[in-house]
C-alpha cells in the first residue's frame, strides 16, 4: 500500500476525531473539543506535554478509557466510516485499531510467544495468526530468539519491541504508538523508529503519541501540538518545524527554523533532557 | 510406621480435593481480584443436587448435573455481585460474597437438616493394598479424579487460549483489554470453573470414608481458603501444594490427636488455620504467590 500524502483535507481519512471532549469525573476535563484526523497509510503525530490529554485521547480511540471512569462528553471517533465511540476494546481491536499502550504494559510474567498469544487472540484464524507471527518476528528477529524467554526477563528496548509486535498480531489497520520512546536509550530510539516507519510502509497507519518530538517529527508527515486538552498547533511536519512554539517547547532549540537533522544529532542528551522533562 | 504411611496417603487424598477447591479461590482472585468466600456454599449448592438426584439419574448423570448447578450458582454470583457494579473495590465485592456464602448455606443446610446425605458409595467401601498400606478404595478414586482435574486444568491455563488470556489480565487487565481480552468473559469463565471444580470436591469430600454430605460438609471446605492463602493466593501451583499441605498435616494430627491431647481436641479443624499461621509469618504472599500484588 502505497503511503497517502498526510493532509487532514485529503478525502475521507482513515481514522477521524472530531470535537472529543473527555472528563474524569467532575473535575479533571482531559480532552476539550480536539478534531484531528490520520489518513490511510500514513503517521501522524500527536505532541504534547504530560497531562495535554495525549493518553486520554488513545484510550477513547481504543475504547478503554471506561476502565479509568473517562466519560466522552461530546464528540466521536470514527474509523474506516464505522463509529468507534462506545464500541467496547474488543470490537476496536477487531474493526482494526490496536494501541501499544505507554510504559510497553508487557505481560512479565507470561513468555514471549504468549505474549504474542494474547496479542492475537481475537484473530481466530490459525493461518491468519501464523502469517501475523511471521511478520512480527521479521520485524524483530530477536523476539523469534528469545520466544520461550520469561517477557519480564527482556531489556527495555526488547519489551518495547515485544509491546509493538503484540499489536501487530491482531493485523491492525491502524496502529496507535504511546510513547514508544519513553525511558529507552537514544540508540534504541532510533531503532524503534526505524521499525515504525517499516510497519507503515508495509501498510499499517499509525498515530503516533510522542513527547520526544525529535523522534516524531522525524517519522510523520502531519502533527499535531495538544495543550491542556486542545489543539493548539497543527500542521505539515515542515511547517510544524518552522514554528516557534515546537522550536522552543519540543525540540528544546534556539537553532534557526531549517535545522537539518545531521545539527539536531549533535547533541542527543540535552534534546532528551528537555523532550521528557 | 503403617500407620503414619496410611495417615499421609489419607491426607494426600484429602489435600487434592482441597486443592481443587483452592484453585476455584486462586482462578477466580486472578480473573477477577475478588476473594470468593462463597465458595463453601457453591460446593454445598453443587454436592446437594448429586446427593439428591443420584438415586434417579445414576452417580454420573447426578455428577454431569451436580457439576453444572454448580457453574451455574457460580455464574449467577459473578454476573449479580461482580458483573454489574463494574468498578466496584475487590475488597468490597469479597465481602458481599461472604453475604452469599451466608444466605445459600443456611438454606443449604436447612434442606439437609441432621441427614447425612450420601451419594450412594460410587466407589464402594471396599480398600486398596498399596504394599504395607490399607487405604479406602474411595480415596484412591479420589484421589486419581483430583489429579487428573489438577492436571487438565493445568494443561488448559498453560495452553489454551482462555488459559493465556487470563494470565494476562490477571497480570494487567488494562493491557489485556487493549488486546481485547474481554474481561467479562475471562471473569465468567472463571468462576464457571470454580463451581464446578468445587462441587466435585464437594462430592469426593461426602464420599467413604467420610459418611455422607451433611450440614456442615461448608465448614470443611473454608479449610480450602487457607490451603489458597499458604500456596499464595494468585498461585495456581500454590493452591494446589497448600491443599497438599494443609490435607495431609490435618489427616496427621487427626490420627495422632491421642499422643497430642494436651494442644486439645479435635486438632484436625484448627490445623489448617495453625499451618496458615506459621507460613505467613514466615512468607507473607504465602510459598508461591507473588511477593507484592501490585498492579501498576
Amino acid at each position: 500500500m502505497e503511503p497517502a500524502p498526510a493532509a487532514s483535507g485529503a478525502g475521507s481519512p482513515l481514522l477521524a476525531v472530531s470535537d472529543l471532549a473527555v472528563r474524569y469525573g467532575r473535575a479533571v476535563q482531559a480532552l476539550r473539543g480536539v478534531t484531528l484526523a490520520v489518513p490511510d497509510g500514513g503517521i501522524v503525530a500527536v505532541l504534547g506535554n504530560n497531562g495535554a490529554g495525549k493518553s486520554t485521547l488513545l484510550r477513547t480511540i481504543s475504547g478503554t478509557c471506561r476502565l479509568s471512569r473517562a466519560v466522552i462528553e461530546a464528540g466521536s471517533v470514527t474509523f474506516a466510516g464505522r463509529r468507534l465511540t462506545g464500541v467496547d476494546p474488543g470490537g476496536v481491536v477487531t474493526a482494526g485499531v490496536v494501541q501499544v499502550p505507554e510504559g510497553r504494559r508487557i505481560f512479565g510474567r507470561l513468555t514471549v510467544d504468549e505474549n504474542l498469544r494474547a496479542g492475537g487472540i481475537r484473530q481466530r484464524d490459525r493461518t491468519e495468526r501464523a502469517r501475523s507471527r511471521d511478520r512480527v518476528f521479521e520485524l524483530f528477529p530477536l523476539l523469534a530468539d528469545r520466544r520461550k524467554q520469561r517477557a519480564g526477563l527482556l531489556s527495555g528496548g526488547e519489551q518495547q519491541m515485544l509491546a509493538i509486535g503484540r499489536a501487530l498480531m491482531a493485523a491492525p489497520r491502524l496502529l496507535l504508538l504511546d510513547e514508544p520512546s519513553l525511558g529507552l536509550a537514544p540508540r534504541i530510539v532510533g531503532q524503534i523508529a526505524e521499525v515504525i516507519g517499516e510497519i507503515n510502509r508495509q501498510g499499517t497507519s499509525v498515530l503516533l503519541v510522542e513527547q520526544n518530538a525529535e523522534m516524531a517529527l522525524e517519522l510523520a508527515t502531519y502533527a499535531y501540538v495538544l495543550e491542556l486538552g486542545r489543539v493548539s498547533l497543527e500542521g505539515s511536519v515542515e511547517e510544524l518545524r518552522r514554528t516557534d512554539q515546537v522550536q522552543r517547547l519540543y525540540l528544546g532549540g534556539v537553532d534557526p527554523g531549517n535545522a537539518g537533522a545531521a545539527a539536531r544529532r549533535e547533541r542527543p542528551a540535552l534534546r532528551r533532557w528537555v523532550a521528557n522533562g | 510406621m503403617t500407620y503414619f504411611g496410611v495417615l499421609v496417603i489419607n491426607g494426600v487424598s484429602l489435600g487434592f480435593i482441597y486443592g481443587l477447591i483452592a484453585l476455584g479461590f486462586v482462578v477466580i482472585y486472578k480473573a477477577t481480584e475478588v476473594v470468593n468466600f462463597a465458595q463453601g456454599s457453591m460446593l454445598l449448592l453443587g454436592a446437594y443436587i448429586v446427593a439428591r438426584t443420584h438415586g434417579d439419574l445414576g452417580f454420573a448423570g447426578a455428577v454431569l448435573l451436580g457439576v453444572a448447578a454448580g457453574a451455574a450458582g457460580a455464574l449467577v454470583i459473578e454476573f449479580v455481585l461482580v458483573r454489574r457494579p463494574r468498578h466496584a473495590d475487590p475488597i468490597a465485592l469479597a465481602i458481599l460474597t461472604i453475604g452469599v456464602d451466608i444466605v445459600l448455606s443456611t438454606e443449604l443446610t436447612r434442606r439437609i437438616g441432621q441427614d447425612v446425605l450420601s451419594f450412594g458409595d460410587p466407589w464402594g467401601n471396599d480398600t486398596v493394598d498399596l504394599g504395607p498400606f490399607t487405604v479406602p478404595q474411595a480415596r484412591m478414586g479420589a484421589m486419581a479424579v483430583s489429579v487428573g482435574l489438577v492436571v487438565l486444568f493445568f494443561a488448559a491455563f498453560k495452553y489454551t487460549s482462555w488459559g493465556v488470556a487470563t494470565r494476562a489480565t490477571a497480570e494487567d487487565s488494562e493491557a489485556a483489554a487493549l488486546m481485547g481480552i474481554r474481561r467479562g468473559r475471562v471473569s465468567m469463565v472463571a468462576w464457571i470453573v470454580a463451581g464446578a471444580l468445587a462441587t466435585v470436591a464437594g462430592v469426593f469430600l461426602g464420599t467413604a470414608p467420610s459418611p455422607g454430605l451433611n450440614n456442615s460438609s461448608n465448614l470443611t471446605a473454608l479449610n480450602a481458603f487457607p490451603a489458597a492463602v499458604v500456596g499464595g493466593l494468585d498461585s495456581t501451583g500454590g493452591a494446589v501444594a497448600g491443599g497438599v499441605l494443609i490435607g495431609v498435616v490435618q489427616s496427621l494430627m487427626d490420627g495422632y490427636n491421642d499422643n497430642l491431647s494436651f494442644l486439645g481436641s479435635p486438632l484436625g479443624d484448627v490445623s489448617a488455620y495453625a499451618v496458615m499461621l506459621v507460613v505467613l509469618l514466615w512468607r507473607p504472599s504465602g510459598l508461591f504467590g507473588t511477593r507484592e500484588v501490585v498492579r501498576v
